[in-house]
């Protein structure tokens, strides 16, 4: 019943990337700026007879509707089309960039998790206290603090200062890593390759921080508010009355509840790290898709950035699957 | 086996000695409970009535220490079978809840956790206690069919005896699949799962539709009658006490007004708050168009009059009232709190 209901959702996800790109398709033609006259004005004096002949070489004298026709036939089969200022096919361009950018996604997702439960649980069920009191203030800042602010600051402390962590990229220059997945501290678990594990995750802890710091302050701050409301309720004082331990009163009955909003804050904040990942990416030189949509976007890129935004789309419609299947579990009111 | 119900011989099994549970709150310390002393014997029924506000369910929960913070027992003592239950430490106090004194709460829609199958909330209580032995062999400690079979065994015959049909079926239900009454038979199947000696239910009943609160009330007769577990039935309506209980604890503002046997409360009331409850009764018998309710408001505790905390509401006040009024034996052995005896 399960595997029906999300091969339905997986169906329904055809639509929304249909439409994904229809918009996009749009947006980028609206923006000012033709992409022949950008690249032309890098180039320096070329003929019209040039020009026409690019933007022939684009398909950009035909007419609008040809333009979307010819992009969607090519998307179905799975052609995201050619980037003018590569000279590389989108798809190529967007797979060597991609595991980059979800590895640094899935960092951050992790840090900020593994921080966020811990102190989420302890203040509520501290609630008021030194400790309680001191996570909040964090999370505040955590919230308020811009992300390459922090990830200026980590580099700083950690990287000049005090040289225990990498300033820049994703691995140490010069280790040797067979490529599988392009995830690189997957890769060289598989590998066996320990100095390049080492080294990559190394590279992953700064830009996770800094990355994840905001999704933690606001992971910790949902999680405390819903465990003490969770605390209140009857059942939790049931736990007590049947003779529960402590901690099993908090970890199974009142966390299992507490998750079930936790659980799609998470969700949505999975997309801002998978598409808000520029700032970051610049500032550790973090070579993912982030920076390279960013240089699109000003080039008038419209093949690459189409791409972009619709893997982008892709990788948050699946994110959100994930989060709504892992509800059905923790939440027996909902079905798929 | 029928247990003698109302033997005076039979031991004391829990008693309280002016027991006092305090709220610090902004304007001022509550006390919710306020100098409460009683004594239940074994396989008694006692009911403890009184309006929303006086106390009943803080009682409950201080006899289980599960007083919610930041309320806590300021005096006196709880003892059950004779031992200090306030001194004990945390993990012989989880031995008692669950196992020797066991709790059904006022409202099952929320008391059930919606997040487990309602056949493992009742197997948690007997794995809690562990009922039943873990089997032989290394591996049991991790994984023990055996047991958990045994364990559903009992399960699902905690659930027929509370009267929730298929049994099998059901316990593999969410609580939110159940409507209320069922819920409530669930609860109740929790709270009986590892036979406790004591069973405290507040006000089981009051969330129910009116056919399903006799039903409720008709399986804690049974749970009485079978197994001789004492039971301690908050409400708020004197009707149920009346057709439940062997004693009845009038309870006003935290403190007891009335004590008796049921039959002499009902039929022969001395406090006036006593009078006015069973007043607003409706009757059967009695052809009434009119109800009476116990006129004024339910007393703010934070800000008591001096004396009789009812004394603002009472009928037949004098000036006594507001002095001290301590509470009276009657020569029927009965106890009333009240200037006027
Ligand atoms: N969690 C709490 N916080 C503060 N005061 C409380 C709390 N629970 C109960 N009280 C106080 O105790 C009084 C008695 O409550 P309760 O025992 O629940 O009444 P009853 O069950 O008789 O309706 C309340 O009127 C309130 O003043
Ligand atoms: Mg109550």
């Amino acid at each position: 019943m399960r595997a029906v209901k999300i091969l339905e959702r997986v169906l329904i996800t055809i639509p929304i990337m249909f439409g994904v790109a229809v918009v996009v398709f749009f947006f980028m033609r609206l923006t000012p700026g033709d992409p022949v006259d950008i690249m032309m004005g890098q180039a320096g004096a070329v003929s019209t007879g040039e020009i026409e002949q690019l933007r022939r070489e684009f398909d950009l004298d035909k007419p609008l509707y040809m333009q979307l026709w010819l992009f969607l036939t090519k998307a179905v089969q799975g052609d995201l089309g050619y980037s003018y200022t590569q000279k590389r096919p989108v798809n190529e361009l967007i797979f060597d960039r991609l595991p980059a950018t979800i590895e640094l996604a899935g960092g951050a997702l992790f840090f900020s998790l593994v921080i966020a439960i811990p102190i989420g649980i302890i203040s509520a069920v501290r609630q008021k206290s030194l400790v309680d009191q001191f996570s909040m203030a964090g999370a505040f800042l955590g919230t308020s603090m811009p992300s390459f602010w922090l990830g200026i600051i980590l580099i700083l402390l950690f990287a000049v200062r005090l040289g225990w962590l990498p300033v820049q990229g994703r691995i140490t220059y010069g280790i040797n890593l067979e490529y599988v997945t392009g995830f690189y501290v997957l890769d060289s678990l598989l590998g066996r390759n320990w100095p390049a594990l080492v080294s990559s995750v190394k590279h992953l802890v700064l830009p996770s921080v800094s990355l994840g710091a905001s999704v933690a302050a606001i992971v910790a701050r949902v999680l405390r508010s819903s465990m003490v409301e969770i605390l209140r309720q009857d059942y939790v004082t049931l736990a007590r009355a049947k003779g529960n331990r402590e901690f099993l009163v908090v970890m199974k009955h009142a966390l299992r509840n507490a998750l079930i909003p936790t659980v799609t804050v998470v969700g949505l904040q999975v997309g801002s790290l998978l598409g808000g990942n520029m700032i970051v990416e610049s500032v550790f030189s973090w070579p993912g898709l982030g920076r390279l949509v960013v240089k699109a976007i000003f080039e008038r890129d419209f093949p690459l950035v189409q791409g972009a935004v619709m893997i982008y789309a892709f990788t948050f419609v699946i994110a959100n699957l994930i989060v709504d299947v892992l509800y059905t579990y923790l939440n027996p009111k909902i079905t798929l | 086996m029928t247990f003698q119900s109302n033997d005076p011989s039979a031991s004391v099994l829990l008693e309280l000695e002016d027991l006092t549970t305090v709220f610090p709150t902004r304007r001022g310390v509550v006390r919710a409970v306020d100098g409460l002393s009683f004594r239940l014997r074994q396989g008694e029924k006692l009911g403890i009535v009184g309006e929303s506000g006086s106390g009943k369910s803080v009682t409950l929960l201080s006899i289980l220490r599960l007083v919610p913070y930041p309320g806590q027992v300021s005096r006196g003592a709880v003892r059950f079978r004779g031992e200090d239950v306030l001194s004990k430490s945390a993990m012989e106090m989880r031995q008692i809840r669950g196992r020797d004194i066991a709790m059904v709460f006022q409202d099952p829609m929320t008391t059930l956790n919606p997040a487990f199958l309602v056949g493992e909330q009742i197997r948690e209580s007997l794995r809690i206690h562990q009922i039943v032995p873990r089997s032989n062999g290394f591996l049991s400690r991790i994984y023990d069919p055996l047991r958990k079979a045994a364990e559903y065994r009992r399960v699902w015959g905690a659930m027929s005896d509370v009267g929730i049909p298929v049994p099998e079926q059901n316990a593999r239900r969410y609580p939110h699949q159940f409507s209320g009454g069922m819920q409530q038979r669930a609860l109740i199947a929790i709270a009986l799962a590892c036979e406790p000696q004591l069973l405290l239910a507040d006000e089981p009943t009051t969330a129910l539709d009116v056919t399903i609160q006799a039903q409720i009330i008709a399986l804690l007769e049974k749970i009485n009658r079978e197994h001789g577990t004492a039971i301690v039935l908050v409400t708020h309506n004197l009707g149920l006490v009346a057709e439940f209980c062997h004693n009845t604890i009038v309870m006003y503002a935290g403190q007891m007004m009335e004590m008796g046997g049921t039959d002499a409360v009902i039929e022969d009331p001395k406090h006036p708050y006593t009078q006015g409850l069973l007043r607003c009764l409706p009757q059967v018998t009695a052809k009434r168009d009119k109800i009476y309710p116990v006129p004024g408001l339910v007393p703010d505790l934070a800000d008591l009059p001096p004396g009789c905390p009812f004394s603002p509401r009472c009928e037949q006040v004098i000036a006594d009232c507001s002095g001290d009024v301590p509470l009276k034996q009657l020569a029927d052995g009965r106890m009333v709190r009240c200037v006027l005896y």
